[in-house]
């Protein structure tokens, strides 16, 4: 059987430990300033003004929360689209991640637009040449389609296992039957989704990096180009594999598991070669532009651009390139982190550092409420991924391979 | 069951494609209303006649129910001090540069939307509440608006702006080329008040000749240059001066229409669906082929 690699089971832990408590403060004190935001409005809260209409919460909460979201359609690529079952354990995790991630992306959006009751108007007005219109619309039907995915994770956890208290049982049969219906015409129907969420992702990673050229001279030339849509896709299948390694390793530090090192080392021996065309894009664009010139001066775009380039994408990309550094748990992590910190910074280079409007008094930077409130956001995050990981089968235990899970593992796909 | 599996994917397969072009038919049509009418009208802006009197910032605001106080305050001219830039409060200003050529009279330069003929803002808005209309006016929709203020990111001149104050229904806040006012015959309230007749309101070919003409004999009062005319494929309103635009804060931008580049990357993608279409097809056929490579294998076994 192909599928011994994979058991994935709830995993027992106790919730509250000390770091659990921190992050609940940073919750709260993110919690705060949101109400602030709706009670006060956007002005009270934040540094944005008209000059700068976007700031923090688009370039991290959103452009980057999508792009950190990534491995979710990388790793349903590799374990789904192209059978590659020995990466099935990771599948899992990665997903949970990616809805967790876009359901905080859509959060963001909601405490960032001015009028959140308006938050449906894209379902029904269309703009066909907006950017923005594409992306609202990928990302919505999206993050649906990351729902129904994970859907089978909780039939599964609850088939023969319904446990309604008190008079509520009488339902707990039927409930019970509508759980196996469910699950039957899912895994018939899943592989619809998967590659639906394939699809979408290229559509909105790719788009997202339309937005900002209408922004045309506004936008620093070290960033402005018409192959932007290119290099955000190109970076976020990068940064897919890197991100799913970090979350995996933290994940087992904090659970107390044994890091998959057999899986890890082979994601991690994929990554370099998709950092390299990453990078042979960007470099080439750089170059065919000439834009190069504006690296010898000394200014915040220059240095972020080169932080960027130079930690994000060379030294881990020579990194990943070493056998040493893909057995190594330690290594792998701080070349996985890199990876991610540099996508990171490319959002917020180009959402908020390339963005130099023309009549600006002062140069933005964030608010200390902003500030909380995305902090808050990734604390809530973290928070319910392990919340979800002790109650959902998400994550599978290393050395556990015995009990074969037919039934869950190729869902869609199978038989 | 290979064979069976197959026709079942195959036939999902289609009916998602079918269901995605199906949609492709009426999303090509949908978009806000963006009309470039050749009768559109505009605004021609002689900064070399203005007295920066600022009776035009007046006039705005009473038209458009926005708190104005009275007409004598704004004979006030220490708030030349600092260059101000339209908000919430005004949807006009009116900032003032030291002399130009041939000249020792300060430039006053009257500042507003410039009602684009390719607007980045009708282009951006996620939602089409931007649209440009027949007589040239670009103006808002509250009804639509969602507060993403993707439009103000896209305005090449930095114009539109937000309610930051409210926590509540906040407004994007612009100069609607007195909509309501033109529809009913009316002239816009800032060319209407204008004392000196700085601003000349009618068809915009007719002020583009206007315009070269005034340039054309008076060429030491005038640099040769009118704003506007192919600014990010020409605006509606117009502007003409006696020293360099750059010098009086207009920024410097090239004759192709702002939207230009996004919009043909952003209909590459969609070409009407068939990159999309195309790729699930590819990924659905290297799906189903290495699933059945993988049966082969144990079969094989
Ligand atoms: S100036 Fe800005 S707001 Fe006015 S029409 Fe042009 S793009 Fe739109
Ligand atoms: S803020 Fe309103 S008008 Fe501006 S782009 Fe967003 S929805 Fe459109
Ligand atoms: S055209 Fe109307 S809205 Fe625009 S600046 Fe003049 S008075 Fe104000």
């Amino acid at each position: 059987m192909a599928n011994q690699l994979h058991n994935p089971v709830p995993i027992k832990r106790k919730y509250f430990t000390p770091g659990v408590f921190v992050l609940i403060i940073l919750a709260l004190n993110g919690l705060v300033f949101l109400i602030g935001r709706f009670l006060f409005g956007i002005g009270a809260v934040t540094n944005l003004d008209n000059q700068y209409p976007w700031g923090l919460w688009i370039g991290v909460d959103v452009a980057a929360g999508v792009a950190l979201a990534a491995g979710g359609f990388t790793t349903a690529a590799l374990g789904h689209v192209m059978h590659k079952e020995e990466y099935h354990a990771i599948v899992r995790p990665a997903l949970l991640t990616a809805m967790l991630g876009y359901t905080f992306v859509a959060m963001g959006v909601f405490v960032d637009i001015g009028r959140w009751y308006y938050i449906w108007h894209p379902l029904i007005m269309w703009n066909g040449n907006s950017a923005l219109f594409e992306v609202g619309i990928c990302v919505m039907i999206y993050l649906t389609v990351l729902y129904i995915e994970f859907l089978p994770i909780v039939t599964e956890r609850f088939i023969g296992r319904v446990n309604l208290p008190g008079f509520l049982s009488i339902l707990n049969k039927p409930v019970d039957k509508f759980l196996r219906v469910l699950d039957k015409g899912l895994s018939k129907t899943m592989f619809i989704f998967i590659i639906a969420g394939v699809v979408l992702s290229t559509l909105h990673q790719s788009s997202l990096g339309t937005l900002m050229i209408i922004a045309g001279p506004k936008m620093h030339p070290l960033w402005q180009t018409p192959v932007l849509p290119l290099l955000f896709l190109l970076s976020a299948i990068a940064v897919g594999f890197p991100m799913v390694i970090f979350e995996s390793l933290i994940a087992s530090r904090s659970l107390g598991l044994k890091p998959e090192m057999h899986i890890l080392t082979r994601l991690g021996s994929m990554i370099a070669p998709l950092l390299g065309i990453y990078l042979a894009f960007k470099i080439g664009d750089m170059f065919i532009r000439e834009t190069f010139v504006y690296l010898t001066e000394f200014n915040t775009a220059s240095v972020m651009f080169t932080i960027e380039l130079l930690f994000g994408v060379i030294i881990p990309l020579r990194m990943f390139l070493s056998p040493k550094v893909l057995k190594s748990p330690l290594l792998l992590f701080i070349a996985s982190t890199l990876v991610v910190l540099g996508v990171l910074i490319n959002r917020i280079n180009n959402f908020i550092v390339a963005y130099t409007p023309p009549y600006a008094e002062k140069t933005y930077f964030p608010s200390f409420g902003e500030i909380s409130v995305t902090v808050g956001f990734v604390a809530m995050l973290v928070l319910a991924y392990r919340f979800i990981v002790m109650n959902f089968p998400v994550i599978s235990l290393p050395g556990k391979h015995s009990a074969p899970q037919a039934k869950y593992t190729i869902r869609g796909v199978g038989k | 069951m290979p064979g069976k599996s197959r026709r079942d994917f195959l036939k999902k397969s289609a009916i998602i494609g079918a269901g995605i072009t199906g949609l492709s038919t009426s999303t090509a049509k949908a978009g806000p209303k963006n009309i470039l009418s050749p009768d559109r009208m505009g605004v021609l802006v002689d900064t070399t006649v203005c007295v920066g009197c600022r009776n035009c910032e007046w006039a705005c605001k009473d038209a458009h129910n926005l708190p104005a106080g009275n007409l004598e305050s704004y004979e006030d001219r220490k708030v030349f001090e600092k260059k101000r830039r339209p908000d919430h409060t005004a949807l006009t200003v009116v900032n003032e540069y030291s002399p130009g050529k041939n000249s020792n009279m300060p430039v006053d330069v009257k500042v507003q939307c410039m009602h684009c003929d390719h607007p980045a803002c009708v282009s951006a808005c996620i939602v089409g509440a931007f649209s440009k209309q027949e007589n040239g006016s670009v103006i808002w929709d509250t009804d639509m608006c969602i507060g993403c203020r993707y439009c103000m990111v896209a305005c090449p001149f930095q114009v539109p702006a937000f309610e930051y104050h409210k926590a509540l229904h906040p407004d994007i806040m612009k100069c609607d080329f007195c909509f309501e006012r033109t529809k009913e015959g009316k002239l816009p309230a800032c060319v209407e008040i204008c004392p000196v007749e700085a601003l000349t309101y009618g068809p915009r070919t007719e002020l583009v000749r206007v315009a070269r003409e005034r340039i054309k004999k008076n060429p030491d009062r005038y640099i040769d240059h009118i704003f506007g005319e192919y600014e990010v494929g020409g605006t509606s309103w117009m502007y003409l001066a006696n020293k360099d635009f750059s010098e009086l804060d207009f920024p410097k931008l090239g004759d192709k229409p702002a939207p230009g580049v996004s919009e043909s990357i952003q209909h590459g993608i969609f070409a009407y669906f068939v990159p999309p279409v195309s790729l699930y097809a590819l990924l659905g056929g290297i799906m189903w082929i290495s699933k059945r490579r993988k049966e082969l294998e144990e079969e094989l076994k």
